[in-house]
């Protein structure tokens, strides 16, 4: 178990944090899910909270590992492999969830079945390895969300930044939705994204509030 | 030179004598007439054998079967080896390096049999030839590439046959009863139609394993089941050494002679028997058991010392987990391809493209990190993209840009961050300048822009990265 530190988050996951040695689905909201750049951080920010290596299986050339470090996750943590089709990164993610001194798997798919997630959620179970998917959407809206056995599915999408700064940039932000979650409550929060230790935070003015609406967000955004 | 009979005939050439018109087999009367000065020293075939032998052995390492074809050739089956050294092209490029770098010329070809290497590599261009091509490649070349004695080279030249294409295209019955079973069995060994047996080289002095069959087998559960039973043997022999396998050659003995190998690196050198048979496992289906094989030795052709304990890392890991991340980094290499599994590792260079470089999986931490207060994107595209973008005054962030046909506004954003071109790198760097902004649009979403120059000097805009830590 892993708490988030943010209070609101953590009284949603069922025993006060995010189950180690199980499967997560994180979702990119927002228009460049096929990015899922703020996935990448979200994971990436977790995993920098665990200890020993991680075996990060890539979908394209574009991940950036200096974005990972700068969330807490040292390169020399972490292995690569280049799985470029849905099709091997699942095995190579299975094979990775086998082996107890990893802290992490993570996986970039466009889309997984149930069968393959009841694969990883066993494999994890099986060591105690922590697994996550990130979802790259290939083109247009993400589609409706498959069934999974995934211990919970969260949607990460950008949330614009403090106000206060006159047109500077303050720390990101995230809205994040956990949409599923076997045995807590689905919930969204506005938090800021992971500092250097990979820990997210609430912000001063949102505190223990939960997130607006989309309307009334873009409404204070054009303000 | 060498005495063939009463006369002094060339035995072998180099590459000057070749230019000044010498060939072998020619009189060395004729030739010291043609060449004043030559210098000529007496064969030594059998320090020449043994020379041969010696290159054999050492072209083990790119594959664990290796014949020798005597005087000067020698025949490598890179089948299922091939992609420790990063496929067939890299294997031809640096073998060929290294024997030049040895002084020895060679004329290398790769191609689906040994008959059709032998072929290109003495009479064609050399090289490698696709699969499926050997037809076509072996045409043009006259039928003496096809390995034939020098009478029924002559008998065939009678008949208007000097090509292997006309070989291939006369009719096989006549050709048979004129000249015997020779010209027909080379040319089918050359195309593949027919098999080929090589004597292949074993290496001396190294740990190995072998087991002979009285029936021979060929079920897969019982080749897997031999398999672990070799590798449980080889363990000691390695324990005893203090020695860990890095690279591991099963070859197979089949009843017709067909030797078929397989071949398997490891991150760092094994012990564990268990790791060592399942990489071999994975790799079993390849093998095709023929009518059946009665025969398996395996090598461990590549060794390093091993510690009696595996050593522990300092940042990767706990001691066991690292042990646990070889096992797991040799099979994904042998699944993906050894090049596809690595570690990424800060480079100083103040262009992003570059601050990124590959490291082996399983290389010592270098604890080094990039600049800590620079903020960088989650994602960076491989090339930039062209944005439209618009900006108030010189060196202020754009108001809005246009990225594929969509307009973001920017609702906040910082910079410039200028960075210079390395123009010690590449000339065509000279002058460039890169200014970058982080910008984020009025729906949260951040995105790492630059202009390639000063306004004044119409700078364009690029789109480089996506998200931001």
């Amino acid at each position: 178990m892993l708490p988030f530190g943010a209070p609101g988050l953590d009284q949603a996951l069922p025993g006060g944090g995010l189950a180690l040695g199980a499967l997560h689905q994180i979702h990119e909201g927002g228009p460049r899910g096929r990015y899922a750049a703020s996935a990448v951080l979200f994971a990436g920010g977790i995993l920098a909270r665990l200890d020993g290596p991680v075996l990060w299986c890539l979908h394209s050339r574009d991940l950036f590992a200096p974005a990972l470090a700068r969330v807490g996750l040292h390169p020399d943590r972490v292995v690569y492999c280049e799985t470029w089709r849905d099709a091997e990164v699942l095995p190579a993610m299975e094979e990775g969830l086998r082996h107890r001194g990893l802290a992490g798997v993570v996986g970039e798919l466009t889309r997984m079945g149930l069968t393959p997630s009841r694969r990883l959620q066993l494999a994890a179970e099986g060591s105690g390895v922590t697994a996550f998917v990130l979802h790259r959407v290939c083109g247009g809206e993400a589609a409706e969300p498959e069934p999974s056995a995934a211990r919970t599915r969260w949607r990460v999408s950008p949330a614009p930044s403090d106000m206060d700064t006159n047109r500077h940039l303050g720390r990101p932000r995230w809205r994040l939705d956990l949409q599923r979650c076997r045995g807590g409550a689905p919930g969204s929060w506005i938090v800021e994204a992971c500092d250097a230790q990979g820990r997210l935070a609430v912000p001063r003015l949102l505190a223990n509030r939960p997130a607006a609406p989309e309307r009334a967000l873009r409404r204070a955004a054009f303000r | 030179m060498r005495q063939d009979g009463p006369r002094r005939v060339l035995a072998g050439i180099d590459a000057a004598a070749r230019r000044a018109g010498l060939r072998p087999g020619m009189p060395a009367a004729r030739a010291m007439a043609m060449v004043p000065g030559l210098h000529l020293v007496p064969a030594e075939p059998e320090a020449d054998a043994a020379a041969l032998m010696r290159l054999g052995l050492w072209c083990l390492r790119y594959a664990p079967l290796v014949a020798l074809d005597p005087p000067d050739g020698l025949l490598i089956d890179i089948a299922g080896a091939a992609h420790l050294i990063g496929g067939e092209a890299a294997l031809i490029a640096d073998l060929f390096a290294r024997l030049e770098r040895t002084g020895l010329c060679a004329r290398l070809a790769l191609a689906d049999t040994p008959g059709g290497a032998w072929a290109l590599a003495r009479f064609g261009p050399g090289g490698i030839v696709p699969p499926g091509g050997l037809h076509a490649a072996l045409s043009p070349l006259p039928v003496a590439a096809l390995r034939l004695s020098p009478e029924v080279v002559a008998a065939l030249r009678e008949v208007g046959i000097e090509r292997v294409g006309g070989l291939t295209s006369a009719p096989r019955a006549p050709l048979r009863r004129r000249f015997g079973p020779e010209p027909l069995l080379r040319l089918d060994r050359a195309l593949g139609a027919e098999p080929e047996p090589l004597a292949f080289l074993t290496a001396p002095d190294v740990p190995q394993a072998a087991a002979r069959f009285a029936e021979p087998v060929s079920s897969p559960e019982v080749l897997e089941r031999i398999v672990a039973e070799l590798c449980a043997r080889l363990v000691p022999d390695l324990e005893r050494t203090g020695l860990g396998a890095r690279r591991l050659d099963l070859v197979f003995r089949r009843v017709d002679r067909l030797d078929q190998a397989i071949r398997v690196g490891t991150a760092r050198g094994s012990r564990d028997a268990a790791h060592l048979a399942r990489l071999l496992t994975e790799r079993l289906p390849r093998i095709d058991p023929g009518f059946g094989i009665e025969e398996m030795t395996l090598t461990a052709s590549r060794t390093e010392p091993l510690a009696e304990r595996q050593l522990s890392g300092a940042v990767l890991g706990q001691g066991p987990a690292i042990a646990d991340l070889a096992t797991l980094i040799d099979t994904l290499r042998l699944r993906l391809g050894p090049e596809r599994v690595y570690r990424l590792s800060p480079v100083e260079s103040d262009l992003p493209e570059r601050a990124v470089r590959r490291v082996a999986p399983l290389s010592a931490p270098s604890g080094a990190l990039w600049p800590a207060d620079l903020p960088r994107p989650a994602r960076l595209l491989d090339v930039p993209e062209p944005v439209t973008a618009m900006a108030e005054i010189p060196d202020a962030p754009p108001l809005f840009f246009v990225w594929r046909g969509a307009r973001h506004r920017i609702a906040r954003a910082d910079g410039p961050e200028r960075i210079l071109s390395e123009w010690w790198v590449a000339d065509d760097e000279a002058d460039r300048v890169r200014d970058y902004y982080r910008v984020e649009t009025e729906g949260g979403e951040r995105f790492w822009l630059f202009r390639d120059g000063p306004m004044e000097a119409e700078g364009r805009w690029w789109l480089h990265g996506l998200g931001e830590a």
